[in-house]
């Protein structure tokens, strides 16, 4: 016998295993998608929760005796105590002498944070909105005529609206961030819905009497996880970049927090001259980005039926 | 004995690594001869499909043939390369496929599809072509020929698609065509008339047919000689009337006698009994004005009348679109009727609001077709079964241990509770539907097709099972097949439905032996293999499928508060004290 956590065992009573079947994920696991994806996704959130341990020094210590250094060349930290150790500029110094490095490691906090927050407000929402919608015809017609109003209008232009009403600070951008993102959800639950509604496991739930919000829950909810984690996984990318797009632009979060786009934007002026503060934290966008999208495309291939390979 | 045009000999393909068999197709020999029909027999699982695409050389990815020959006209195309494939495709071979609206191209016109093959293979002139396309659609018995040519398959009846491909299959004088299960997808009746046109275009060419099917009427009707597959297996092959006459083989036995009789078979029952259900002018429109778009109304069913009496099995038959699926339906509630009663006792139960209905919702229950699809695959048994009966006040526990003895009642083991429904054959599956849909005690259990997917010896399983349980709980069906050799078998009354509404209504006996209506009597006459002798599933000396222990059904705690079926009597003699 095994004890397993309660909370699990009733997560499990209520939605069902993710895997149906054991080969699911042996599946999932033998897909290098997934597997370099996973492992990348994984550095990356050790190194935010680690960044204060890798080597770095305090991301907001202005020295303007060490502006614009090459990635490289050395310079002289004084600490607290004020013990004086010479030490590398790793990816060079900004216009403001502070250790690009630094930054970009503790950039990936904030980039983490704003991919998973936005990827998990918008999902739940979605899913909320996208259930009700799909099961009951009149809130169908309404919700989504807002949905469709919401997708004519350019995501990115629309966060930029959010955020100029809302501040500059971590949770507004998330918020701005994670709105346009919910009728992609809601879209992609309500289609679901509408298939899974017409089965007959659903018409037998309502034939035992089973009252319509629990068949919500319990019969069709479930059935629309494995579509939702992979969608998740491409607006979690795509979160990431459109936070690096608005903190670039200048209207993300304020430079005393520092996020990959925020060094972007001040290595800009420069950039011809000292390409280090922009190449370095372009490379953890990209990478990141390409890890979490090679993820959902695994997660895709195995957990969609439709494209199950022999 | 005429050259053989097909010579198969060994043929083995393997299945992927990590699948429940080694061979999908083991070590198989059989030849087609010029003008003869060989049946390729099996059930789901078989191989039979595997064998007559590898003769195309169309096996899926993932499959590949280890060894072996398969010989056309003396050359082996096992090994033969894609480019001479495509031009012994249409030429010298050709196939049909058991869906014609996935055979075909939706995009293209029939008249262009069949115009491809010629423009492929043959140097005619456009207006030869044509002409040739024409005068074939005309062979095949196609009407309003312009019209055929110009038209998307979508906007054809499946059995004029079915039409088209074998048009297409044709046009050429093929030496061979594999038929892979063409008229499984269609109506009985159009499956009599495909059926016959096969048989003639056939004479009339010589042409070699392998027809692949699960139907041993089908397989009566229209072989010369039988092969039969089991688990990619060839354990026999004879002439028709050896193989369904005398089988040799077991497994050929069991099958032959697990297809139902079409002569009714004479049950003794109560007239007198009560009536339980009753419909009075029932319909069913679909469509109608929406709030944004008007769409095409559907009378789906019109003024039914039904009657069930308790302890008796009513047959609803009819060919799809028939309405006898709505009719159930309308009747479980799952689809608000448009018009009419429905008096389940003495409860009028059309009409009621969602909520009031909900107390009736445990009188009737069902038993769907797809058992792939009615269970929810994210839950497992015991939660699927406890879940009606916890709806009406039932506890965990006891309506755990309920659904246990449940499952035993339906032989599948008690420790089944705790796995998912992935883990069991379309069969055990359905006995799980059934058992179910018997945790909820109804006073009538509705089966739509239940047994239509399965493979004729597990439906033959499930038919026994109802029939026991319907003789020890004395429980009233509503039985909706399309099969009327199941109907024959099971039904105590039949009403065939036509467009929406019942054309006769009667005794089984009395339906099958003088049918008044002509459309009745073109169902019967059209059910394949009506002048061979299937075996009664029914048979004496068969092994009972429940075991003895649990021969009284579980019954339920008191606070479940239900009538159980055959206590409802004792219930209403009662006296209410409130």
């Amino acid at each position: 016998m095994t004890i397993e956590v309660d909370s699990q065992q009733s997560l499990t009573r209520l939605v069902g295993p993710l895997a149906t079947d054991r080969g699911v994920w042996q599946r999932v696991l033998r897909n290098p998608g997934v597997v370099v994806g996973a492992v990348i996704v994984l550095l990356l959130v050790l190194m935010a929760i680690l960044a204060p341990v890798l080597g770095t020094v305090d991301p907001k210590a202005i020295d303007p005796a060490y502006r614009n250094r090459l990635p490289g060349s050395s310079h002289v930290v004084t600490a607290a105590d004020g013990q004086q150790t010479t030490r590398t500029f790793l990816m060079g110094a900004d216009t403001l002498g502070r250790d690009v490095y630094s930054r970009v490691i503790y950039g990936t906090r904030v980039s983490l944070i704003v991919g998973i927050s936005v990827a998990l407000i918008s999902a739940s929402l979605g899913l909320a909105i996208g259930l009700v919608a799909g099961y009951l015809r009149w809130v169908d017609l309404i919700v989504m005529r807002v949905m469709d109003g919401l997708m004519a209008i350019p995501g990115i232009l629309l966060a930029v609206g959010l955020v100029a009403v809302w501040g500059a600070r971590l949770g507004p951008v998330i918020l701005a961030i994670a709105v346009p993102e919910i009728p992609r959800f809601v879209r992609l639950v309500r289609s679901l819905v509408l298939t899974i509604r017409e089965e007959p496991y659903v018409e037998a739930a309502v034939a035992v009497g089973t009252p319509m919000p629990l068949i919500l829950i319990r019969h069709v909810m479930p059935n629309t996880l494995g579509p939702m984690i992979v969608q998740a996984t491409f607006v979690c990318a795509s979160a990431i970049l459109i936070e690096a797009i608005l903190s670039f632009l200048g209207i993300g979060i304020p430079t005393d927090i520092p996020t990959w786009g925020n060094i972007m934007a001040e290595g800009r002026q420069l950039f011809r001259v000292y390409p280090h503060t922009i190449l370095f934290p372009g490379i953890f966008v990209a990478v990141t980005v390409l890890a979490v999208n090679m993820l959902g495309d695994g997660l895709r291939d195995t957990l969609d039926p439709r494209t199950k390979s022999p | 004995m005429p050259a053989p045009v097909l010579q198969i000999v060994g043929l083995t393909v393997a299945l992927p690594a990590g699948s429940d068999r080694i061979h999908a197709v083991n070590d198989v020999t059989f030849a087609v001869a010029t003008g003869e029909i060989v049946c390729l027999v099996g059930e789901s699982g078989s191989g039979k499909s595997i064998t007559a695409h590898t003769i195309m050389g169309l096996l899926p990815r993932g499959l590949r043939s280890l060894g072996g020959a398969v010989r056309l006209d003396d050359e082996d195309i096992l090994p033969a390369a894609e480019a001479r494939l495509r031009q012994l495709r249409g030429r010298r071979m050709s196939m049909i496929f058991q869906e014609p609206m996935t055979a075909l191209n939706p995009v293209m016109s029939c008249g262009k599809q069949i115009d491809e093959v010629l423009a492929t293979h043959t140097g005619l002139s456009a207006a030869e072509r044509r002409a040739q396309t024409l005068a074939m659609l005309e062979r095949v018995q196609m009407s309003d020929l312009q019209r055929v040519y110009d038209a998307y398959p979508h906007q054809l009846s499946g059995g004029q698609r079915q039409r088209i491909m074998i048009a297409m299959a044709l046009i050429l004088k093929p030496a061979l065509l594999i038929a892979d299960e063409p008229t499984t997808a269609l109506d009985v009746t159009t499956q009599a008339q495909i059926l016959s046109l096969i048989r003639e275009l056939q004479r009339e060419r010589d042409t070699a047919v392998l027809f692949v099917t699960h139907d041993f009427g089908v397989v009566s009707e229209i072989a010369d000689r039988v092969a039969v597959l089991r688990l990619g297996e060839l354990i026999e092959i004879g002439t028709t009337r050896e193989v369904l006459g005398n089988p040799r083989h077991e497994y050929t036995q069991t099958l032959i006698t697990s297809v139902p009789s079409l002569t009714p078979r004479a049950a003794p029952r109560d007239r007198d009994a009560p009536i339980l259900l009753r419909t009075e002018e029932l319909s069913k429109v679909y469509g109608g004005q929406h709030l944004f778009r008007k769409q095409p109304r559907v009378r789906a069913a019109q003024s039914v009348d039904l009657t069930i009496h308790r302890g008796e099995v009513l047959g609803i038959v009819g060919e799809s679109g028939s309405g006898k699926s709505t009719v159930a339906r309308c009747i479980a509630r799952l689809v608000e009727p448009s018009d009419g009663s429905i008096w389940l006792g003495s409860d009028e139960i059309a009409k009621l609001s969602h909520r009031r209905l909900r107390p009736h919702r445990r009188r009737i229950q069902m038993v769907f077709q797809d058992p792939y699809r009615s269970l929810n695959p994210r839950r497992n048994i015991g939660e699927a079964m406890i879940e009606g009966p916890m709806n009406f006040g039932l506890d965990r526990a006891d309506a755990m241990r309920r659904a246990g003895e449940l499952l035993e009642f339906v032989r599948i083991e008690r420790t089944a509770l705790g796995r998912y429904p992935a883990q069991f054959s379309g069969g055990q599956r359905q006995r799980i539907c059934i058992a179910r849909a018997l945790a909820m005690e109804p006073e009538l259990l509705i089966a739509d097709e239940a047994v239509s997917a399965l493979d004729v010896s597990v439906q033959a399983q499930v038919l026994r099972l109802l029939d026991d349980i319907r003789k020890r709980l004395g429980l009233t069906m509503l039985f909706i097949t399309h099969d009327l050799r199941v109907a024959a078998q099971v039904c105590d009354t039949v009403a065939v439905m036509r467009l929406g509404k019942v054309v006769e209504y009667g005794d089984v006996a009395q339906i099958f032996a003088q049918p008044q209506n002509d459309y009745t009597r073109a169902l019967i006459d059209a059910a394949p293999g009506r002048h061979a002798a299937f075996g009664p599933f029914h048979e004496e000396g068969r092994p009972d499928p429940v075991p003895e222990r649990s021969a009284t059904i579980p019954q339920s705690s008191e606070r479940f508060g239900a009538t159980a079926p055959g206590v409802a009597e004792r219930e209403e003699a009662a006296p209410h004290d409130e």
